[in-house]
C-alpha cells in the first residue's frame, strides 16, 4: 500500500468516514426552512441596499491630497447644494471618502449636472478616484437583465441537469441551490451590504459553484443507484455523502484560500463582492450540498422503483466491480 | 486511460505551451512588442477600471429623431402637393406624431394618390418585411394623416446613431485624446471609452453638444417686446441668447441663410482690436455665394448666429462679406471658442443625445487595483499549492504545475481573443486558481477510494481517472451555464469576470484530461508504483 500511503500526507477527512447524514435531515431541513423564511422576511422588511446600478444616483471616491479627510467640511460643502441626500463615509484609509448622491429628480440630464456641482463644491482638496452617474434609464435596465439573467441561469441548468440526471436530481438540486440564493440575498440583507452588479456575479457564481458540489454528490449517488439495488436510500445517500466528503472539504479548502487571498489583498473595491461569495460558496454551499441537496432525494422519491427497472448489462458491471 | 501515444502527448503539450506563449506579449513592454510580427502582437487590453479612463453612455432622443423627421415631412407633403398642383383647404401642420393636411374635396383622390407614393417600403430586400415608411390616412372630411412607422423611425434612429458615431469620433479626436473608442451600442445608443481621462466634463460638453449652426436675419418689422406679448409674425420666432446672456429674446426669420452644414473650416482665434477669443469659419462656394447675396441686401440690418436654438451673437452687417469668410464673437473664453471651432470642424450631430451613464475611474485607482490584484493571485496561488501539496506531497505538485499551466493558459487565451481584463476578471482568475484544483482534487480522490477497494495503483489510477473526468465535466458545465449567462446577461467590467471564469472552465477542463493524465502516466512509466505497491 505505499502509494495509498504516499498520496495522502495531510489527512483531513479519515477514510472510513461513516457519519450519518441522512439523520440530520430532521434538524437541517426545519433549520434551513426557518432560515429561508428569515431571509425571506428580511429581504422584504429590510430590504436590500440597492447600489447606484439598480436605482441610479452618483457615487464618487475621492482622496485627499494631503492628510486626512476633513469629513465634516466636505458634508458641509456637499449638503449646501440641494441635491437631495448625500451620504459621505469613510472608505479603506483616512483619506478616502465614498459620497453617494441620490438620484436627481428630473431625468438624465439632471443626474449629470449633479456631478458638475459636486466636482465644483469640493474643489481641488481632492482627487478624484471613481466617479459613476448612473442615470434612471440604465438603472432600470440593469435591475431588469439582471433579474432575468439569474432567473434564465437557474432556468439553463435545470434543463442541464435534468437531461444529465432524472428530473428528481435536477429538482433536488435547483432547491437546494436556490434556497442558497436566498439564504445569501438573507445576508445581503441583514449586513447591508452594497447590492450592486458585482453582486448579481456573485450570485450567479455562488449558484454555480453550489451546483457543482451538488452534481458531484449527486454523480456518485446515480452511480450507486447503479451499483447497489437493494440498498436503503438512506444508507446509501449516507455513503455517497461520505465517500465524496473528503474531496468537497478539500476543494472548499483550496476555494476559501483563494477567496481569504481575495478578501485580504483584494482591496476595498472588491471587498463586498468577496465576502459574498465566501458566505455563499464557503458557507451555505457546503452545507447544502451535504444536508439539503442529498436527503430532499428521499422525499423525491428517488431510488423507489430501482427494483422494477434493473438493466442486465449494469448488474454484470456491478458485480464485477463488488468482486 | 494512461497510455496516452506520442504523438497525442506531443499535441497535448503542444496546445498547452502554444496558449500559454501567446501571453508572452503581456510581459514585454508595448514599445518593443511593436516590432514584433502582427501575429505575435496580441494582448490583454486592460479595462477601464484598471488603467483609468471614462466610459460614457449617450443615447438618442427619440422624441428629437420623431420631431424632425415630422418636419421633414411636413416639407415633403407642402412640396409634394403645390408640384402636383393640388388645392388646400389647411396647409400641413404637425399634430402629435402624425402631420395633417386638409384637401381641398374635388383634389382629395389626386392628392391621397400624391401622398400615397411618398410611403417608401422599408428595408431594400423586396417585400422582406412588408413594413412601410409612412402611413398615410384618409380620416374623412378632407384631412389626410401622414404617420411614419415604428420601423420607419427604428431606421431613422439607427442612422442617427451611424452619423453620431462618426461625428463624435471626428470631435474626439480633434480634442487630441488618446486611443478613444466610439461604438454603437444596441439601436439607439453610443458607447465612448476614453483609456487615461480622468475628467471627462469637457469631453461630454463636446460631444453632448449637437452643434447646429444657422445663420439668420433677425426680423425688425416688429420689437421683440411685441412680439414677445403678442404673436411673432407667421415667419418669424423667438429665439433666447446663449447662457451668457440668457435673458436676451431675439425675434428671428425663420429662414435659414446658410447653415453649418456649408462650413469647410472653423478656427479658434482673437480678435485683432479687442484681443477676446473668436472663431473664424470659412463656407464652401455655394454658402458664400448666399451669405454674400444676403449680406448685399440686408446691410444696415443685424443678422443672427444660432447654435442649438440659442444665440450667441447678433451683428449689424456693416458691409456685405463677400469672401465667404467671417468670425464670430461672443463671449468667448479661450476653451470654449476651441470647443466650437471642434464642434463646428466635425459637424452637427443629427439629433440630440443625452448622457445616461458615465463612469470614470483615476489613474491612481486603476493602478491601485492592479498592485491589489497581483497580490492577491499571489498570495491566493501560494496557499493554494502550499495546500495541495501538504495534502497530496507529489500529486499535490503534479496539481500545481496544473494550475500553473490553466493560468498561463488562461492569460494566452485571453491575449488570443485581445480580451479585456478588468478587476472582476482579475477575481475570476483567483478563483480559477481556487477551483482548477478540484478536478485534481476529484481525480485523487477517486484513485484513493479504488485503492482501497483493493485494486493496484495502476488500475485504480485507470480507474480513477475514468470515474472522475465524467464528474469533472458535469460539475464544471453547471459553472459554465452560470458564467456564460453572466456573460450576455452582464454588463461592463462585471463581464469581464464572466469572461476569465469561462475561459478558466474550459482551460480547466482542458489540463484535466490532458496535461494532469500525461503528467500522471508519465511518472507512472517512470517510477512504476506497480513494484511498490501492497495490495
Amino acid at each position: 500500500m505505499r502509494l495509498y500511503r504516499s498520496i495522502p500526507l495531510l489527512r483531513i477527512v479519515p477514510d472510513d468516514t461513516k457519519f450519518d447524514f441522512m439523520r440530520f435531515r430532521r434538524i437541517s431541513f426545519p433549520v434551513s426552512a426557518a432560515l429561508s423564511i428569515v431571509a425571506i422576511l428580511l429581504f422584504f422588511f429590510h430590504g436590500l441596499n440597492f447600489g447606484i446600478d439598480f436605482v441610479g444616483g452618483t457615487l464618487i471616491e475621492v482622496q485627499a491630497k494631503s492628510g486626512a479627510a476633513d469629513l465634516a467640511k466636505m458634508r458641509a460643502a456637499l449638503s449646501g447644494l440641494g441635491l437631495g441626500d448625500v451620504q459621505l463615509q469613510e472608505f479603506g484609509g483616512p483619506a478616502d471618502v465614498l459620497i453617494r448622491v441620490a438620484q436627481q429628480p428630473g431625468g438624465e440630464q439632471a443626474q449629470q449636472a449633479a456631478i458638475s456641482k459636486v466636482r465644483e463644491a469640493l474643489g481641488s482638496e481632492v482627487d478624484y478616484r471613481r466617479v459613476e452617474v448612473v442615470g434612471p434609464r440604465v438603472s432600470s435596465e440593469l435591475l431588469a437583465k439582471s433579474t432575468i439573467g439569474l432567473g434564465l441561469a437557474i432556468f439553463a441548468i435545470l434543463v442541464y441537469l435534468w437531461f444529465r440526471f432524472e428530473w428528481q436530481f435536477s429538482l433536488g438540486a435547483m432547491i437546494a441551490n436556490v434556497h442558497d440564493l436566498v439564504l445569501t440575498i438573507g445576508y445581503m440583507s441583514l449586513t447591508q451590504i452594497d447590492f450592486d452588479l458585482s453582486s448579481i456575479a456573485a450570485l450567479l457564481t455562488i449558484l454555480g459553484y453550489s451546483l457543482n458540489d451538488t452534481v458531484v454528490i449527486y454523480d456518485r449517488i446515480r452511480e450507486m443507484l447503479r451499483r447497489y439495488k437493494r440498498m436503503s436510500m438512506p444508507e446509501l445517500l449516507n455513503i455517497s455523502v461520505n465517500s465524496t466528503l473528503s474531496r468537497s472539504i478539500i476543494t472548499h479548502v483550496t476555494v476559501t484560500l483563494a477567496l481569504l487571498a481575495l478578501l485580504l489583498f483584494g482591496g476595498h473595491a472588491i471587498h463586498s463582492f468577496v465576502a459574498t461569495m465566501i458566505f455563499g460558496v464557503v458557507l451555505v454551499g457546503t452545507y447544502t450540498s451535504v444536508f439539503i441537496a442529498a436527503p430532499i432525494l428521499i422525499y423525491l422519491g428517488v431510488g423507489t422503483s430501482r427494483m422494477d427497472a434493473e438493466e442486465p448489462a449494469e448488474e454484470a458491471k456491478t458485480s464485477n466491480v463488488k468482486s | 486511460m494512461l497510455y496516452i501515444s506520442k504523438w497525442k502527448a506531443a499535441a497535448i503539450l503542444l496546445t498547452a505551451l502554444i496558449c500559454c506563449l501567446f501571453a508572452v506579449p503581456n510581459f514585454f513592454p508595448e514599445s518593443m512588442v511593436k516590432r514584433w510580427p502582427a501575429w505575435a502582437q496580441r494582448h490583454i487590453v486592460l479595462g477601464l477600471d484598471l488603467q483609468g479612463g471614462s466610459h460614457i453612455l449617450l443615447e438618442v432622443d427619440a422624441n428629437d429623431v420623431r420631431r424632425q423627421k415630422l418636419l421633414a415631412l411636413q416639407d415633403e407633403v407642402r412640396r409634394v402637393l403645390r408640384e402636383a398642383r393640388i388645392g388646400l383647404t389647411r396647409a400641413p401642420i404637425i399634430r402629435g406624431n402624425s402631420v395633417e393636411v386638409v384637401i381641398r374635396e374635388s383634389d382629395l383622390q389626386q392628392g391621397l394618390a400624391k401622398l400615397r407614393e411618398l410611403s417608401q417600403p422599408l428595408g431594400g430586400f423586396v417585400g422582406s418585411t412588408g413594413a412601410r415608411s409612412l402611413d398615410v390616412e384618409n380620416a374623412g372630411g378632407g384631412v389626410v394623416r401622414l404617420t411614419p412607422t415604428e420601423p420607419a423611425l427604428l431606421e431613422r434612429t439607427r442612422q442617427v446613431i451611424d452619423q453620431s458615431v462618426e461625428i463624435i469620433g471626428r470631435r474626439v479626436n480633434a480634442m487630441g485624446l488618446v486611443e478613444p473608442s466610439i461604438q454603437r451600442q444596441g439601436n439607439d445608443r453610443v458607447l465612448v471609452q476614453v483609456p487615461g481621462l480622468g475628467n471627462p466634463e469637457e469631453l461630454i460638453k463636446v460631444i453632448g453638444t449637437t452643434a447646429k449652426l444657422t445663420f439668420r436675419l433677425v426680423d425688425t418689422s416688429m420689437p421683440v417686446e411685441q412680439a414677445l406679448q403678442g404673436r411673432p409674425p407667421p415667419e418669424s420666432e423667438i429665439v433666447y441668447g446663449s447662457e451668457a446672456e440668457r435673458s436676451q429674446p431675439y425675434l428671428l426669420d425663420k429662414r435659414v441663410i446658410v447653415s453649418g452644414e456649408e462650413l469647410t473650416d472653423a478656427q479658434p482665434g482673437f480678435d485683432q482690436r479687442t484681443s477676446e477669443p473668436i472663431v473664424t469659419f470659412k463656407f464652401n462656394t455655394s454658402g458664400a455665394r448666399k451669405f454674400a447675396q444676403v449680406t448685399q441686401e440686408n446691410v444696415g440690418r443685424p443678422f443672427a448666429i444660432v447654435l442649438d436654438d440659442k444665440v450667441i451673437s447678433a451683428p449689424v452687417i456693416r458691409e456685405p462679406i463677400l469672401g465667404g469668410s467671417g468670425q464670430i464673437s461672443g463671449n468667448f473664453t479661450v476653451e470654449s471658442a476651441n470647443n466650437l471651432s471642434i464642434l463646428l470642424r466635425a459637424g452637427a450631430l443629427p439629433a440630440k443625445l443625452t448622457v445616461i451613464e458615465q463612469r470614470v475611474v483615476g489613474a491612481g485607482l486603476g493602478q491601485d487595483s492592479i498592485e491589489r490584484g497581483k497580490l492577491a493571485s499571489y498570495f491566493g496561488a501560494a496557499l493554494v499549492v502550499v495546500f495541495m501539496v501538504a495534502t497530496y506531497g507529489l500529486f499535490g505538485v503534479f496539481a500545481s504545475i496544473a494550475v500553473a499551466f490553466n493560468v498561463g493558459m488562461i492569460f494566452g487565451i485571453l491575449s488570443l481573443l485581445n480580451a479585456t481584463l478588468t478587476l472582476p476578471g482579475i477575481i475570476g482568475i483567483v478563483l480559477t486558481i481556487g477551483i482548477a484544483v478540484d478536478s485534481n482534487v476529484l481525480i485523487y480522490e477517486r484513485i484513493r477510494e479504488e485503492v482501497r477497494t483493493g485494486r493496484t495503483p495502476i488500475t485504480a489510477i485507470d480507474a480513477g481517472f475514468t470515474r472522475a473526468l465524467a464528474t469533472i465535466l458535469d460539475s464544471n458545465i453547471t459553472t459554465f451555464i452560470a458564467a456564460a449567462v453572466l456573460f450576455f446577461f452582464g454588463s461592463g467590467p462585471v463581464r469581464g469576470f464572466a469572461v476569465t471564469l469561462g475561459i478558466g472552465i474550459v482551460t480547466t477542463v482542458f489540463t484535466a484530461f490532458t496535461l494532469t493524465r500525461l503528467i500522471v502516466a508519465w511518472w507512472v512509466r517512470w517510477a512504476r508504483p506497480r513494484q511498490l505497491a501492497i495490495s
